[in-house]
């Protein structure tokens, strides 16, 4: 790794894995910020991407398959000076995790969702995740009939705030669209297109570098019908960029009576208060 | 005085109660009143059954004095249950030929006060007649529960009502000042916030969903954090995520809901996370019954979760219990940092009872804190091998050290390991709480003759019926009592094996088709029951249901009220 603050040493992931640029850039992005690691909530759920905490110098929460989400945002809710930041991968985001997916959008908490999308199951060794192409080959030789899982065309139709996608090849591009999620207030998603060097031999670095190119330079990232469109266009071109950013009220925003500022674990209920509440049933 | 008020879905039997209960509690008395619910919106049929009395009552029982019918129906489901001298309310237009009948035109009063949904109205008028209560008093209560706008149809109503009866009864009151009325479910509630609750998260699902609905409607007034989740798994995760964040946190379902929580369960049980798992019990497997009553999620909720960690299973018996046990649940998960599960159930979620104010300042002491112990290591560390087996948790974002946790298992650190050592220490650490927690275990309460003949065992909300039961029969001369389980897993074994040993004979008393309860003493102590009363159709355990179960096994037989 490349800076001090947030470098650990060893980690799990087979040698020319896609997740090593992310977790790299990621800590990068992070000293630039200039966070220290206490005020960092690393949220993963299970598999080989979202093994990312353990690896980085910060707060770390390593829930179940399918659940970083509910866990993120809950911690959030209650102690918003925590920045909580999600890296988890496209099974965990978009199968196991698919309804909180959809859900957590609508909620619109502050937090940084980074989904490492393969399109391969890694961890439990070459299966077909929800974004694998249609027809590709899974170690069974079975050929998927389903079709992809569109993440951006999703989280835009359920109203997400920011929408993004960056290919872990393109470092100085992840590092730019990393720092714009982290900083928007709201749920922000990136799909970061990965290569998984020892199950898919199809979504390889180089299909990925051949077929990735990056949004216009005066491309309108507040148009909803433009996002939609492009968020569509996915097969021998796939562009790469922030395609939807706007402010909307975040989860905490539009609750002011119950979040002023002060994260609610630090505040309690006096007993003087429950008192005069429980005089009302007499 | 037992008085039953039936009809369908949608006539308002729920609100009538609601205002009959709050007037028959401001009168001075000791009301217990129970529901009996069908999962519909409009028609079939719902009762409400208000005992009250000048004495203390915590338990329903079948036999009636008044029976208040608003369709025919309801007088053919409940008529035998009448008893021969008591009254039955009805329209005349039902056309019921019974000598118990006192006619009152409801529905004309009704339509005649301004609208048709004021029958029951008309129908508390006539209560207040009959049992010769104060009028002003139900007019009070009119005023504090209904909107504005539909307040003068109503103060007719309650007068037409009252007008169109004479007076039957003077009853005693005992004028019973400073008590408070509440549902099972508010009593849990209240006590979830004495314990300092921070953080709830829930699907709705009957009949758990009147707590999510007091916390949504109370969130602001409190400062809490309520979310309701996508489902069920989202919900205990979203606890687990707020706990981890410091927040203590509970989640509410019913056993269906609890079926799907349950690898979060034990994402608590590894991470060691306090969490607070509320299951507001109902017949089962599936959808069951949605709207009725069981205690057939004892076991599941014991043993649920691959794998093995510590956890603590409460059993909530009544109101008051309802709320000291709720609030000190949290507590323990706190203390522990296990879950704790606390069962609850249909009965005693939507009945509604008298009780002292609780006493909030006893619920916060009710346990002890812990002296942390940091495990002697330099650096903080989250999992920390201790004596206790208790590791020092810490608020993630208040300090530098970080807080690491982690589903698979893991290191001191909280870091992944495959390491078959630390795996065994770590295994035995959790396990270590134990020992502690068992110091923490409350014996059940007993009731009855100091060296009985029978014993019943029970657990949860069959407690108040049971005692109930017992006491008649030993005013009959029958040798017997009972023990009340609140906590049950771990098992208190030390008031049981007492008892045990001084009864010729064993029942348990419960609410489920299998007898768990048998099962599990049996597991825990070697002791196994005689045998066991058992009701599984959805409706409570009476004391009429306990006495009779007795008298088929030849103890007490007709026993006067």
């Amino acid at each position: 790794m490349t800076n001090k603050t947030f470098h650990t040493t060893e980690t799990a992931w087979c040698p020319g894995c896609g997740n090593y640029d992310i977790v790299n850039t990621l800590a990068g992005v992070l000293d630039d910020m200039r966070f220290k690691p206490s005020e960092l909530l690393l949220v993963g759920g299970i598999g080989q991407a979202a093994k990312l905490n353990q690896y980085v110098n910060a707060n770390g929460f390593s829930g179940l398959h399918g659940r970083a989400l509910p866990a993120a945002v809950a911690a959030k809710m209650v102690n918003e000076s925590l920045t909580v930041i999600v890296n988890t991968g496209d099974g965990d985001s978009y199968g196991e995790g698919g309804n909180h997916f959809l859900h957590n959008i609508r909620r619109n908490v502050d937090i940084t969702h980074f989904a490492h999308d393969n399109q391969i199951y890694g961890l439990t060794k070459g299966q077909t995740s929800p974004t694998s192409d249609s027809c590709s080959v899974d170690r069974t030789g079975a050929c998927n009939l389903s079709k992809p899982f569109q993440p951006l065309l999703i989280a835009l139709a359920a109203g997400a705030t920011f929408a993004a996608r960056t290919f872990s090849g393109n470092r100085e591009h992840m590092a730019k669209v990393m720092k714009a999620a982290i900083r928007h207030k709201g749920y922000a998603l990136v799909d970061i297109l990965q290569p998984c060097v020892s199950f898919n031999k199809v979504n390889t670095f180089g299909y990925y570098k051949e077929h990735t190119y990056e949004l216009e330079g005066d491309y309108d990232a507040t148009d909803l019908e433009t996002a939609l469109l492009r968020s569509m266009e996915y097969g021998p071109k796939i562009p790469i960029g922030i395609f939807y950013q706007v402010e909307k009220p975040t989860y905490h925003q539009q609750r002011p009576a119950i979040y002023d500022g002060t994260p609610m674990i630090d505040k309690q209920l006096s007993q003087d208060t429950l008192q005069t509440f429980l005089n009302k049933f007499a | 005085m037992n008085i039953c008020i039936g009809g369908a879905a949608g006539d308002g039997i729920e609100t009538m109660a609601g205002i009959l209960e709050k007037t028959l509690q401001r009168s001075g008395y000791y009301v217990y009143s129970m529901r009996d619910f069908m999962s519909r919106i409009r028609g079939g049929h719902n009762f409400a059954q208000i005992r009250f009395d000048s004495e203390p009552v915590k338990a329903h029982i079948d036999a009636l004095d008044i029976l208040i019918a608003y369709d025919n129906r309801t007088y053919d489901e409940h008529q035998k249950r009448l008893k021969p001298d008591g009254l039955l309310l009805c329209d005349p237009q039902l056309g019921v030929s019974d000598s118990r009948t006192l006619p009152i035109k409801l529905k004309t009063l009704a339509k005649e006060s301004g609208s048709a949904r004021t029958i029951g109205v008309v129908c508390i008028g006539a209560l207040v007649k009959l049992l010769g209560l104060d009028l002003r008093t139900a007019e009070t209560v009119l005023r504090e529960t209904l909107p504005e706008k539909l307040l003068d149809m109503n103060l007719t109503a309650v007068q037409k009502g009252f007008d169109s009866v004479e007076q039957k009864q003077t009853l005693a009151s005992p004028n019973v000042k400073g008590q408070l009325l509440l549902t099972g479910a508010e009593a849990m509630s209240l006590g979830a916030l004495a314990g300092g609750l921070r953080f709830y998260s829930a699907y709705p699902m009957s009949p758990s969903t009147s707590l999510l609905n007091f916390f949504a409607a109370h969130a602001e007034e409190f400062g809490l954090t309520v979310e309701q989740a996508e489902d069920e798994i989202a919900a205990i995760n979203m606890a687990l995520g707020a706990s981890y964040a410091g927040a203590k946190a509970m989640v509410g379902t019913s056993g269906g809901g609890f079926s799907l929580m349950v690898e979060g369960l034990g994402l608590a049980g590894i991470a060691e996370l306090p969490v607070v798992i509320v299951d507001v019990q109902r017949p089962g497997p599936a959808t069951g019954l949605p709207t009725r009553t069981e205690q057939s999620d004892l076991l599941f909720a014991c043993f649920a979760s691959q794998g093995e960690f510590p956890r603590m299973v409460i059993t909530v018996r009544d109101h008051p219990d309802a709320f000291y046990q709720t609030a000190r649940a949290l507590q323990l998960a706190q203390k522990y940092q296990i879950p704790v599960l606390l069962l609850s159930d249909q009965y005693l979620a939507d009945s509604a009872a008298i009780v002292a104010p609780p006493d909030i300042g006893k619920a916060v002491q009710s346990v002890s804190p812990l002296k942390q112990d940091e495990g002697g290591a330099e650096a903080y560390l989250r999992y920390a091998f201790t004596d206790s087996g208790v590791s020092p948790m810490r608020v993630p974002g208040k300090t530098d050290a970080l807080v690491r946790s982690d589903s698979d298992e893991h290191t001191e650190e909280g870091t992944i390991t495959e390491s078959a050592e630390v795996r065994v220490q770590m295994v035995d650490k959790r396990a270590r709480k134990l020992e502690l927690l068992a110091g923490e275990l409350l014996e059940p309460a007993y009731t009855g003759a100091e060296d009985p003949d029978v014993l019943l065992v029970g657990f949860g909300t069959t407690t108040n019926a049971v005692a109930e039961a017992v006491i008649r029969l030993n005013k009959h001369g029958v040798s017997i009592g009972a023990l009340a389980f609140g906590d049950v897993y771990p098992l208190p074994t030390k008031e049981l094996r007492n008892y045990w040993g001084k009864a010729k004979a064993v029942y348990s008393v419960e609410q489920n088709a299998t007898a768990q309860l048998n099962k599990l003493i049996r597991m825990e102590t070697n002791l196994s029951c005689t045998d066991s009363i058992l009701k599984y159709d959805g409706r409570q355990l009476s004391v009429d249901d306990i006495l009779h179960g007795l008298a088929a096994f030849g103890i007490g037989g007709e026993v006067p009220a």
